[in-house]
């Protein structure tokens, strides 16, 4: 990783489109979602004078269609901020702010997403490659076999490679609600997670383990297209 | 061969499995650890050769050498060859061979103390079981199952290594260095080649094409992506709505997709070549009035609008002395265009287009979504899959966990009522209950039928309400009305008749729906192509027929099925009224654009004042649980900017 910013951009970028699901405008996008914050105050810093920066880039976000301007902006940053932006490539991202984007806010099952496609040590951030791959995984063109993966691995709470009933009552109460009123009772939860088991339990060992979760998600159509998550 | 044969077996030591003895299922795991032996079987005899070469060097005796080497360098190879039969790695992909490996690799290098997800299936097989991480975490075995991995990814193609590791879940950095090492042969590729200047250059040439060719198509992915009208709206709908609600808006743009095409086959070879050759008028043209818009008639009549206006001969280059609907004698050189077999052709190639690519998407579309056995494992499949992603607004969120908790409570009530079979009394009623209400649904269908034919018949015999053009939009309007009740009424019966599962629901009521409106455009086609036309004469009869079917508007109200089902009500509409008049399709583009913006406007709005309405609750909440203390709630504008931040 060397030489110009605009040659080290394209070869990255090419990297990431040939690793991930991603197209270029989603990746570029995500440059943006993800890294904005960091480059904001370099920014500020080298360019007091221009009048590029006139508008801040935090309005930048979701809240519009902004393909081409995602890619210019990142342009206009990469020559004089090679550096950050590679140190920013490598920087790692607190979950609070990867929370706090529009698509993971409303999710239940945020904080495990997170956990999930964490590589740091600690596991509670996530750095942007990270953030690809989580992006790579919810996007339209991923398999169904990565998809399935990677819900196993969202579902099993406890992270012991299985789904037993103690995961199973969590990812029933993330899907019903977790107030007092919008819970099922404990006799419906048991006669539930009793089907359950019954219905996809192959081997009978209380369970569920990562092959039966992909058959029993082969035999639902909808699977591929709910688990989706567009940037 | 000295050395005992240490056979590991990788039965999973997770707490659970303690008890278990391997079941048939488990045959793919003896597969496993069957390859697993035979490769370090592979390098442990390789090395063993070697130090046994070793070893002979030193010792005396030829004879012992030769008799020794071909053995050893067969059962070598034979083990090799052993490991890649079909019998230990059918139905498996070589990418499982690598990723377990890989993975295996991965887990020893972070020392977790909890033992991670071991096994990612990439092969048909369902049954694998997960690998628990026993083994003795040395680098050099990391090192070796690195470097196997490696060679592996090289021993493929560039695209169908790119291929596989996209699809391998592995996080991006290990995929990126995976890559970098898999990299490598180019250099040796050129190395090995290296002989013939000519060859490296057509080496590097191809490598180049490839390259750029690659870069292409990524950059076409994307412009094509990119061009997709309405991507973003349909995002936006899709958060906050989920995908039932999308996927009306998504069917809503197919239909313009295919009105857009009949419009433009119809526009470049009937509309055109009759506008660029306009027959003579047979009367001075009528004045145009505001009623036109409405009704369809008045000084529209004589447009291209209608075909009664086409002409029915053969077009050419005008000719000198004017005729009227003989033909002309045509001047050299020019090419006739005969205007029948234009509009027979057309229509035609029109319909016909439209119908395979509907066969098409939906032979396509049933091929993804059917699948085998679905209909059992309803609970788990519930779990698993029906959460939605897309959403992104916390209220839309709630919504859905509403809707599963009703779904779930409802499974659960339909398992108890299979646990326990209904009596025969119990089934008679609920035959009785289906039977009277699928009686009264036909009778409301035929009643409107009849009431369509009775009305039309009373405007054909009087006289006076035949030549006014305001009377021509009664009918219409009474359809209309027939069209709104009706469905009410039929919705009123499916909720007091007892149903077995919400699928079958769904469907009865689709069903009625179908039959009432079939039976009053049953009617209503009957009484225009059987009954007027035999009653007026000197009007051409397709002219009156497509003016009767402009006056077909009214605005839908929103809920998804009754909504859906109109779409599907107008296009059969525009489908029919085509053959009469070529611009239809584009009154129903038109159309469909309305509705596509209204509809949007209309679930914003709907959507804005659910969210006062939950705001508006919430202060209540907060007002009673603060009841006693002289705290003031947040004020009103701070919490709506708080809102907005959903």
């Amino acid at each position: 990783m060397g030489g110009s910013g605009s040659r080290l951009s394209k070869e990255l970028l090419a990297e990431y489109q040939d690793l991930t699901f991603l197209t270029k405008q989603e990746i570029l996008l995500s440059v943006h979602v993800v890294l904005a914050p960091h480059l904001v105050d370099n920014e500020q810093q080298a360019r007091s004078g221009n009048e590029h920066t006139g508008k801040p880039i935090a309005e930048n976000t979701n809240s519009s269609p902004l393909s081409t301007r995602a890619h210019r902006r990142f342009c206009e940053l990469l020559p004089q901020e090679q550096r950050s932006v590679e140190e920013s490539l490598l920087a790692q991202v607190p979950f609070e702010q990867i929370l706090s984007l529009p698509e993971l806010k409303a999710n239940p099952f945020k904080e495990r997403i997170c956990r999930v496609f964490s590589t740091s040590p600690t596991r509670d951030s996530l750095s942007f490659e990270d953030f690809l791959d989580l992006l790579s995984v919810f996007s339209d063109t991923a398999t169904p076999d990565i998809k399935s993966h990677y819900a196993f691995r969202i579902f099993d709470f406890d992270d012991d490679g299985t789904l037993n009933r103690e995961d199973l009552s969590r990812l029933v109460n993330c899907l019903t609600g977790e107030g007092e009123d919008t819970r099922l009772s404990a006799s419906e939860m048991k006669q539930l997670i009793d089907n359950i088991l019954e219905e996809s339990d192959i081997d009978r060992d209380g369970t569920i383990n990562l092959s039966e979760f992909q058959h029993v998600i082969s035999r639902s159509p909808d699977f591929a297209s709910s688990f989706k998550i567009v940037l | 061969m000295a050395q005992p044969l240490a056979f590991i077996l990788d039965v999973p030591e997770t707490p659970g499995d303690q008890s278990q003895e391997p079941s048939p299922y488990d045959e793919s795991e003896v597969h496993d650890s069957f390859h697993q032996l035979i490769q370090e079987q592979s390098q442990w005899v390789a090395q063993e050769g070697l130090e046994l070469q070793q070893r002979e060097q030193e010792a005396t005796g030829s004879g012992q050498q030769t008799l020794r080497r071909p053995e050893d360098t067969q059962s070598t190879a034979t083990l090799r060859i052993l490991a890649s039969m079909p019998s230990r790695t059918i139905g498996r992909s070589r990418g499982a061979i690598i990723s377990q490996y890989y993975s295996r690799t991965v887990q020893l290098r972070r020392r977790s103390s909890r033992p991670l997800l071991g096994n990612f299936v990439l092969s048909a097989r369902p049954t694998l079981r997960l690998y628990d991480l026993e083994l003795d975490p040395t680098a050099r075995e990391e090192e070796e199952k690195q470097s196997l991995l490696v060679k592996e990814l090289q021993s493929l193609a560039v695209a169908q290594r790119d291929h596989m590791l996209r699809g391998m879940p592995l996080s991006l950095a290990e995929k990126r260095s995976l890559r970098e090492k898999s990299r490598t042969p180019m250099g040796k590729w050129r190395g090995q080649r290296g002989g013939g200047g000519l060859c490296s250059c057509c080496g590097r040439l191809r490598y180049a094409c490839v390259l750029a060719l690659h870069s292409l198509g990524l950059a076409l992915l994307s412009g094509l992506q990119a061009l997709t009208p309405w991507r973003y709206a349909l995002k936006r709908i899709g958060g906050q709505f989920g995908s039932s609600v999308l996927s009306y808006f998504l069917f809503l743009k197919t239909l313009l997709a295919f009105n857009a095409l009949l419009l433009l086959l119809l526009v470049a070879f009937i509309m055109g070549p009759q506008v660029a050759f306009p027959p003579t008028l047979p009367g001075p043209a009528p004045v145009c009035t505001g009623l036109e818009l409405l009704t369809g008639t008045g000084c529209f009549t004589h447009t291209v609008m209608f075909y009664g206006h086409y002409s029915n001969a053969t077009l050419n280059q005008p000719c000198g002395s004017p005729l009227d609907g003989s033909q002309c004698t045509p001047r050299a050189g020019g090419l006739p265009y005969n205007m029948p077999l234009a509009y027979l052709y057309t229509v035609g190639a029109g319909f016909f287009i439209t119908c395979i690519t509907l066969v098409y998407s939906m032979a396509h579309s049933f091929g993804e979504s059917y699948r085998v056995g679905s209909t059992s494992g309803i609970h788990a499949i519930t779990i698993f899959c029906s959460w939605d992603y897309k959403v992104t607004q916390k209220r839309a969120s709630r919504l859905q966990q509403d809707n599963i908790r009703t779904r779930l409570k409802e499974l659960l009530a339909e398992w108890q009522l299979r646990q326990s079979p209904r009596s025969v009394c119990g089934r008679l009623r609920q035959a009785a209950a289906l039977g009277l209400a699928w009686l009264l649904c036909l009778g409301t269908a035929l009643g409107c039928a009849v009431a369509v034919h009775v009305f039309s018949e009373f405007l054909i015999q009087s006289p006076e309400a035949a030549g006014q053009e305001a009377a021509l939009l009664v009918l219409p309007l009474v359809v209309g009305l027939l069209n709104l009740g009706a469905p009410y009424l039929c919705r009123v019966l499916a909720a007091l008749e007892p149903h077995d599962s919400p699928v079958l629901e769904v469907y009865v009521a689709i069903c009625r729906n179908l039959i009432l409106k079939l039976a009053i455009l049953g009617t209503l086609c009957y009484h225009w192509l059987g009954r007027r036309v035999a009653v007026l004469q000197g009007q051409c009869w397709e002219e009156i027929i497509s003016e009767k079917k402009l006056k077909r508007r009214r605005k839908p109200e929103f809920d998804i099925a009754r909504n859906v089902l109109e779409l599907i009500y107008g296009q059969t509409l525009t489908w029919l009224g085509v053959l009469f008049s070529p611009l239809l399709p584009a009154v129903q583009i038109i159309k469909l654009l309305l509705v596509f913006y209204i509809k949007k406007e209309g679930e914003d709005k709907i959507f804005l004042i659910n969210k006062l309405h939950s705001i508006y609750e919430r202060k209540e909440r907060e007002e009673r649980s603060r009841v006693g203390t002289t705290e003031e709630t947040a004020a009103p504008p701070a919490l709506l900017t708080e809102e907005r931040d959903d």
